[in-house]
């Protein structure tokens, strides 16, 4: 039987709602308004997963986002399944099914728990001097590893739910509701400002609204009861909008930032349908306010993680909100005043306090003598040495401290208890103001850091600006918000505040114990399993950088990032190496706050919406004709049109055969088009491409190579002179853009004399390409008007011609070295064109060919594809195409890259064909060529850009660059793979019609 | 994520901006004059220094016009925008 720790109704409990939930296969109950580990530790349930190396039994550490073991998988092995979720931000709702993570086989017996009692073995590093000698056993060791440390499952289906993100403009966004978000809300809201108040928590007011005490009262009135008041008054505010269960993930420059509106994560699945799950908000907003609170540290003594150990404001949030008592005899364990706010509470509600140990020798405090009025037994000057219990605590040892702090001293004292509270003090929660590249300071008194440079329009209030009494936050609060938002007054003038807390407090980041420190387990980061003992040796070792000893270490590498345990590494950091502070630094938080599930990131940009694709106006006959499409860029081209059971190379042989043999039909519109016109066009063109353009008749086209300045080919295709001043230029599909805007560029910033204007028209006009020696009787079906003889009509180039009423321009231009067409269409009549086309071939057999049978039957021409054949280091002469560049012009892009040492080296890359002893034998793309097999290593000399089997020439073509390779016509070279080697022979890389015969076929 | 005051339209998310690298690098009027060394000191030498800098930018996904920016780079501060051909203003 479970026990019921219940209290009453706490703040946030509707008990007449009752909720069944499961933690481990087990059934448990809470009520509405539970987090899963209130739920739990109301059923006295604490022992909720294992450590990450040592695989020690972990407890509930705290009652927020900064919890570093109830770290759960909700829904394990169904397509909602998370890892890494807090148990502590779980609201649970019927049906959630959670377990422990990081424990195999359960949470009560783990295999890993073994790593305990081997931990002598296990220090820092140990995962970086064990397993990386030798390498080979590296994956045996992985399998365990991962077996038994377990960071929780990924889903293996797709995810069920639903994202989305949105922008949102704000003139003030404020981060936290507790008290000082409240009040800046109020003040911002009503001055006038466009206001977003977001809290990560459910309900708003922070730990304020559950401060129910004599000793803190605003107003004549308990400090709880006039922020609900306050919170009344906000929620009518027409300027504020207010977002809980809204977590800010990060905080970039420019106040930018995304934030993560959780929307049906606290429901019952059956509830969520067609429900967002979560919106991912990009926030602008032109000033941000800071409330982000404080964390309370826990302090650092042996034996200090097990399960019973909490913080003691997590105490006090789980009696005063949930009505929930963490046990049944409690001790709590101070250097400050903090604890003694959680036992007022607990006193007022009679639970049970075994003692309170205080660091302090001495405190002149109301909180104090008032639980001494209560007869409960302070130890003055004592710290807690030890815990005792495996799976939940069940006695301390405490001793008392020297003067100095630095041992202890007396005897030893047991006291037995179920629960111990632990207040460190406070570190302020300035991670997101970091992450926006704000600089801290580092106060002395009681040894925080706090903001000290805003890198934009910001402001950090409240208790993470370092403001920890009631008494220092409402009188801060509203003197920065006047002179942050520049307004005269704010009704927060003349508060009359009790504010009962003493701010002194006894630092001692790593407490003394009996025991050698090698003997201890004083953890200091929990999730990691970093202790001080680990962070001493890795300052023994040599490391001094707090990066250094971070990753090391692995403290604050977790996926809470150290919230709890990152300040008490430094203060250990700084008093072995004795170095300040605020010297040291912190180390560097990064987004997301709390982790973001993949689905929030993405929103829905998944499934055919992960990326923008494009179809050409003749799409759908592509797929009507049941073509398989390839991507290029970010265009479906038709990659080949299968024909009953035929494989790739089938169909490819077969359209390859009847393009050459009678006719084929390609879809060409994806090929950039750009509008090139203005009285400077044939200058601009002359300077863009290698050739000279001045002397291309109207009415021409011309094939153009463009460099980059560096020399290198960067892209081709053909150009059309249409009138004097304008030319219409095509570039290929995948580098479309890229062209346009480097052409704009030199436009715009280097020639801005030049009057030229570009536009890119590749969308208005589809280009259906029809080739072979029957294309002429095939386009002249179509368009009979126009005069297809060779005399008015040769190769290379264009005519303006109808079709119907439809105008279109007809270029005579090849890429496959047949006698062949392009038809350019406004677009929507692609289509139509299309089918015109196949109508007037089917006595030709026209056969549609995609992109595969284009490859194929270029490279039997030889004809190179830039970014296949080309990889950005090939200038025109390492693909033997000199003919291409200009000795007369006096300048063009790259021209002067040409002739550098570099560039003009013998021994470069160039381009080759080559020929296979065994005709039928097909080169892979990407293989290595080599000359000599037996020297090691063997020397490199170059690879296979492009292979295809020529069905036209009936053997296997491959292009290549090999390392001067120009000059080795007839060389023997070997393609070496991995069970043999393949005999090539060097070749002119064009290896059919060298005459040009078919073009004019 | 910046907002870039584009000198001809305004205020604007950064992602509507490409960067360009380094400003005021004229491509020289004379290339075959220069000898290796000259060519590519203008083809690959850029600064990339910690602090204030000047920076071609592009407004390629709105009125996709060149201009310059003096940006530090330190704490990503833009201290100024001006169009290509105008001067830079003085420090
Ligand atoms: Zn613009």
């Amino acid at each position: 039987m479970t026990k019921n720790l219940r209290i009453k109704t706490g703040k946030a409990i509707d008990e007449t709602y009752r909720i069944s939930f499961r933690f481990n296969g087990k059934t448990y109950y809470g009520f509405k308004g539970d987090t899963l580990s209130s739920a739990l530790l109301a059923n006295d349930v604490h022992l909720v997963g294992r450590s990450f190396k040592y695989h020690r039994p972990r407890g509930i550490m705290t009652a927020g986002s900064e919890e570093p073991n109830a770290i759960v998988q909700l829904h394990d092995k169904s397509a909602r399944t998370e890892p890494n979720v807090r148990a502590t931000e779980v609201e649970i709702y019927e049906g959630l099914e959670a377990s422990s993570q990081n424990c195999w086989p359960s949470v009560n017996f783990d295999i890993g728990g073994i790593n305990n009692f081997l931990s002598p073995l296990l220090p820092a590093g140990f995962y970086y001097k064990t397993f990386m000698w030798p390498a080979s056993f590296w994956e045996k060791y992985e399998y365990f590893i991962r077996k038994s440390a377990g960071l929780g499952k990924s889903p293996t289906e797709a995810d069920p739910d639903l994202y989305e993100h949105k922008y949102i403009h704000c003139d003030v966004l404020i981060i936290g509701s507790g008290i000082s978000g409240i009040m800046a809300a109020k003040i911002a809201a009503k001055n006038g400002f466009k206001t977003l108040l977001v809290e990560e928590k459910p309900n708003l007011g922070g730990s304020t609204i559950y401060q129910n005490s004599d000793y803190f009262k605003i107003n004549n009135q308990n400090s709880n009861s006039w922020l609900e008041k306050e919170i009344n008054e906000i929620k009518k505010l027409k300027n504020l909008e207010i977002k809980t269960r809204t977590s800010v993930a990060a905080f970039h420059g420019y106040n930018f930032l995304l934030a993560r509106e959780n929307l049906t994560d606290h429901l019952p699945i059956e509830q969520r349908k067609d429900k967002t799950r979560h919106k991912l908000l990009k926030i602008r907003a032109k000033k941000v306010i800071s409330a982000t609170g404080s964390i309370e540290r826990p302090m650092v003594f042996d034996n200090n993680d097990r399960p019973g150990i909490l913080l003691s404001s997590a105490i006090k949030r789980y009696a005063d909100f949930f009505g929930v008592a963490c046990g049944e005899k409690n001790v709590l364990f101070t250097n400050n005043d903090s604890a003694y706010e959680t036992a007022t509470s607990l006193i007022q509600k009679g639970i049970n306090i075994e003692a309170i140990i205080d660091n302090r020798e001495q405190v002149d405090s109301k909180l104090v003598y008032e639980v001494e009025k209560n007869n409960i037994k302070i130890f003055k000057g004592y710290t807690v040495t030890d815990t005792f219990g495996y799976k939940r605590i069940n006695r301390i040892s405490i001793k008392q401290l020297s003067k100095d702090g630095q041992k202890v001293v007396g005897s030893r004292i047991n006291l037995s208890c179920d629960c111990l509270g632990v207040s460190g003090g406070w570190t302020p929660a300035v991670h997101l103001f970091t992450q926006s590249g704000g600089k801290l300071k580092f106060r002395d008194e009681d040894q925080v850091f706090i903001p000290n440079t805003y890198p934009s329009d910001q402001l950090s209030i409240g208790s993470c600006n370092g403001d920890f009494t009631l008494d220092e936050i409402l009188k801060n609060t509203p003197k920065s918000l006047k002179e942050f938002l520049d307004i005269k007054n704010t009704e927060y003038e003349s508060l009359e505040i009790i504010s009962s807390t003493n701010k002194s407090k006894r630092n001692i980041w790593l407490l003394p114990s009996d025991k050698v420190l090698g003997k201890t387990k004083s953890f200091v980061d929990y999730q990691n399993d970093a202790t001080a003992k680990d962070i001493k040796l890795a300052l023994r070792e040599g490391f001094r950088s707090i990066e250094h000893v971070k990753r090391y270490t692995t403290t604050g590498m977790g996926t809470d990032q150290g919230k709890l345990g990152n300040m008490h590494a430094l203060g250990i950091i700084s008093e072995t190496a004795g170095a300040k502070m605020g010297e040291l630094g912190t180390t560097t938080f990064r987004p997301p706050y709390t982790p973001l599930t993949f689905g929030t990131i993405v929103g829905r940009n998944v499934g055919e919406y992960f990326d923008i694709f494009r179809k050409t106006p003749i799409h759908s006959w592509h797929e009507e004709n049941k073509a398989e499409f390839e991507n290029v860029g970010q265009w479906k081209r038709a990659w080949y049109y299968p024909k009953e059971n035929e494989n790739m190379h089938q169909a490819v042989q077969r359209e390859s055969k009847a393009a050459r043999e009678s006719a084929g039909i390609l879809d060409a519109s994806t090929l950039g088009k750009i509008d090139i016109q203005g009285t400077d066009a044939s200058e601009f063109l002359n300077r863009v491409y290698t050739n000279a353009w001045s002397k291309l008749a109207i009415g021409k086209c011309r094939y153009g190579l463009m460099l980059n300045e560096d020399g290198m080919v960067y892209d081709d295709g053909v150009t059309t002179r249409l009138g004097e001043n304008h030319y219409i230029m095509t570039t290929t599909t995948g580098g479309a853009a890229n062209v346009m805007g480097k052409l704009e560029d030199y436009l715009q910033t280097e020639w801005p004399e030049l009057d030229v204007y570009l536009t890119s028209v590749t969308d208005h006009f589809a280009t259906v390409s029809v080739c072979g020696p029957n294309s002429k009787k095939i386009v002249s079906e179509v368009i009979p008007d126009l005069d297809f003889s060779d005399e008015s009509f040769p190769h290379m180039s264009f005519k303006n011609a109808k079709i119907g009423k439809i105008n279109c321009r007809v270029m005579r231009i090849s890429f496959t070295g047949e006698h062949s067409y392009e038809i350019n269409i406004q677009a929507n009549y692609g289509k139509s064109v299309w089918e015109k086309c196949m109508e007037a071939g089917k006595d030709y057999n026209i056969t549609p060919y995609g992109t595969e049978t284009m490859h194929l039957l270029r490279a039997e021409k030889g004809f190179i594809i830039v970014g296949q054949d080309t990889d950005a280091t090939m200038t025109p002469i390492d693909l033997q195409m000199d003919w291409i560049v200009s000795k007369k012009k006096y300048d063009f892009i790259g021209k002067r890259s040409l002739y550098r040492s570099d560039t003009i080296r013998e021994d470069r890359k160039q381009l080759v064909g080559l020929l296979t002893e065994d005709p039928n034998e097909v080169l892979e793309e990407g293989a290595q060529i080599v000359a000599d097999v037996n020297k090691s290593p063997i020397e490199m000399l170059g690879h296979i850009t492009s292979s295809y089997y020529s069905p036209n020439l009936k053997k296997s073509i491959a292009l290549g660059v090999v390392r001067g390779g120009k000059n080795m016509m007839g060389h023997k070279l070997i393609i070496p793979m991995e069970k043999r080697n393949i005999n090539v022979t060097v070749a002119d890389p064009v290896f059919l019609d060298k005459e040009n015969k078919r073009l004019n076929a | 994520m910046f907002i870039i005051n584009c000198p001809f339209c305004g205020e604007r998310e950064q992602s509507e901006f490409k960067a360009g690298g380094e400003a005021h690098i004229l491509r020289p009027k004379q290339p075959t004059e220069l000898s290796d060394d000259e060519w590519a000191e203008y083809l690959f030498m850029r600064k990339n220094i910690k602090g204030v800098q000047f920076e071609r930018w592009n407004h390629a996904h709105g009125c996709r016009k060149w201009f310059n920016m003096v940006r530090d780079t330190s704490n990503d501060e833009i201290k100024a925008v001006y169009k290509m051909g105008e001067k830079p203003p003085l420090e």
